[in-house]
């Protein structure tokens, strides 16, 4: 797995909220895209799961362009995504919602126990309450129900949109270690989007800095951590008076 | 003003609303379940119900050749005759809705248009099929011939348990309880249900947005055709503008339930044919239509999410 997006543009009407951005995502990694609320993070994501359309460059994907691929069809490509204020359906129970994470089966009841079972492992809180409707679940169990549903198509990249958005310390926390599970554990490849930036360098190989659609810094994790601007930027501990 | 009938026909009033009603439901339910997926009025819907109305009419008197002065029919011939014509009413009500999805809406969908568009497309469907058919029949009515004879059950305090009218209760009940399994039961149900919550979200699970937005109209043809089916059963004549009234009627008992909910379009439909059988009785059936719009109008002023809706703005965003 290779995921390669190169000089890639993306715009709102006569508006360009990505410019001409290249990010690569080795197999194995854990990527993370930093950035003030507004750069571009969540378009970026949306783009690469064909949300949004590419109005320039191109997303390649193992050496190839699915950047004109339907979305429906990327899931079955291997990309799934748990997109920014999670997106579980509110009416339909916990088991339903993680039915949908891979709706286009073939094997449908064998494969499906496995991958159920997968998600339960790390998400024991979810198979308690399997019969419940999404909508009653609380923030962090939302959460966890939205990264399970993007694991249930046993994704090759799975994209994780601001998983700490909203969430209480604890579950922070909680939610960060399960990232490092996914990528150690499955050796699920992962791109996570984060307004933490703390969090989300300690857990992640390399990083890149996303400013008003534009990478400005491109490094190694812990290098960036340790970054005077970032650090201004970002982590609130610098000399600069931050964002 | 004559209220001495609301005792005096109470039961037969209450069979007829339930009759008349469910065939609203039953067309009120292709309203809502394209609103539910798309948020869209599908005005043409009543329209593929005058449609469905010829094609009734189209089978038993062009292709089986019944003549409108025919006597009543017997056993399998019968069955068979039925049974044709309201398969046919169907398959070409969902082949004309999924028709009118992509020829008046599918690339407006793509285009990003903004629904006021699709809304004045929708308008420009129904005005074009309804015009097209006044074109095609000269603006008259037309007959069908009474194949099933009407004879009743029996008697309870004055209402007529007569057969074409159970028929259409029955019928209406079992299609209602079929898709209601269908849409919370099955693989593709679901789907409905996913996209009708989030299109994003739906996309980021594989589902083709495009195949569940067809199988919906699909879905409303259907239903819309058997109420078609049923209306012509009872009713035994059409023209070209019998979509107006009953689309009214229809969509005005889908926003009374709460539209884009299927259990809404469901009672909605049932109140609104009880409270028009009601309101023709007490103050004369000249004022039947005038009651649908008084109804909707409340239904607008007091309760705009209907009676089981989620809140239409909720709906919207
Ligand atoms: N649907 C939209 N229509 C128009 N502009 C949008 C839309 N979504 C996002 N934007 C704009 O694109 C830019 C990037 O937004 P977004 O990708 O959501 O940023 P982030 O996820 O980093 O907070 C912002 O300026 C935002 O206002
Ligand atoms: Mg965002």
């Amino acid at each position: 797995m290779r995921l390669e997006i190169k000089d890639l543009s993306v715009h709102y009407g006569k508006i360009e909220a990505i410019k001409g951005i290249s990010i690569v995502v080795n197999q194995g990694e854990i990527v993370t895209l930093i950035g003030a609320n507004g750069a571009g993070k969540t378009t970026t994501l949306k783009t690469i799961s064909g949300l949004r359309k590419v109005s320039r460059g191109a997303i390649l994907f193992d050496g190839q362009d699915i950047s004109k691929v339907p979305a429906y069809e990327r899931v079955d490509l291997g990309i799934s995504q748990a997109p920014e204020g999670r997106g579980i359906f509110p009416g339909m129970s916990v088991l339903e919602n993680l039915e949908m994470g891979k709706f286009n089966r073939k094997d449908r009841r064998s494969e499906m126990k496995e991958d159920l079972n997968r998600v339960y492992d790390l998400f024991p809180r979810l198979k308690e309450r399997s019969g419940q409707a999404g909508g009653t679940l609380s923030g962090g169990e939302q959460q966890m129900l939205a990264i399970g549903r993007a694991l249930m198509a046993r994704p090759k990249v799975l994209l994780l949109d601001e998983p700490s958005m909203g969430l209480a310390p604890m579950m922070i926390a909680n939610i960060f270690q399960i990232i490092t599970t996914i990528n150690t554990e499955l050796g699920t490849t992962i791109l996570l989007v984060e307004q933490n930036a703390q969090q989300a360098l300690q857990r992640a190989h390399r990083a890149y800095v996303l400013e008003t659609g534009k990478i400005v810094k491109e490094a190694k994790a812990s290098d960036l951590l340790n970054d005077p601007e970032v650090r201004a930027a970002y982590l609130g501990t610098g000399a600069g008076t931050g964002h | 003003m004559n209220f001495s009938v609301v005792t005096s026909q109470f039961a037969s009033l209450v069979l007829q609303g339930v009759a008349l009603g469910l065939i609203y439901s039953l067309i009120a339910l292709g309203y809502t379940m394209v609103y539910g997926v798309l948020r869209l009025i599908n005005f043409a819907n009543s329209e593929v119900f005058m449609v469905g109305t010829f094609t009734v009419l189209f089978i038993q008197v062009t292709v089986l050749g019944h003549a409108v002065t025919r006597e009543p029919m017997h056993g399998w011939p019968l069955i068979l005759a039925l049974a044709l014509s309201l398969i046919a009413a169907m398959g070409v009500c969902a082949l004309l809705a999924m028709l009118v999805e992509v020829v008046a809406y599918r690339r407006l969908r793509a285009k990003g248009a903004n629904r006021l568009a699709s809304l004045i497309s929708a308008i420009g469907v129904s005005i074009f099929l309804s015009e097209s058919w006044r074109i095609f029949t000269d603006s008259r009515p037309h007959a069908g011939p009474r194949l099933l004879e009407k004879w009743s059950f029996g008697e309870f305090h004055g209402a007529n348990f007569r057969i074409d009218t159970m028929m259409a209760i029955f019928a209406s009940l079992i299609i209602y309880m079929v898709l209601l399994r269908f849409v919370n039961g099955s693989r593709l149900g679901k789907a409905i249900r996913a996209v009708s919550m989030s299109e994003e979200n739906s996309l980021l699970m594989g589902i083709n947005l495009n195949r569940v937005v067809t199988l919906t109209f699909a879905i409303g043809g259907l239903t819309t055709g058997a109420a078609a089916f049923f209306y012509i059963t009872i009713y035994e004549n059409t023209v070209f503008n019998v979509g107006f009234n009953l689309g009214i009627a229809a969509f005005t008992a889908a926003i009374l339930g709460g539209i884009g909910n299927l259990r809404g379009a469901f009672f909605g439909g049932l109140a609104l044919g009880l409270t028009e059988q009601f309101a023709s009785a007490i103050i004369g059936s000249q004022w039947k239509a005038v009651t649908v719009f008084i109804v909707l109008v409340f239904v607008l002023l007091i309760k705009p999410s209907g009676i089981f809706g989620e809140a239409v703005q909720q709906t919207r965003t």
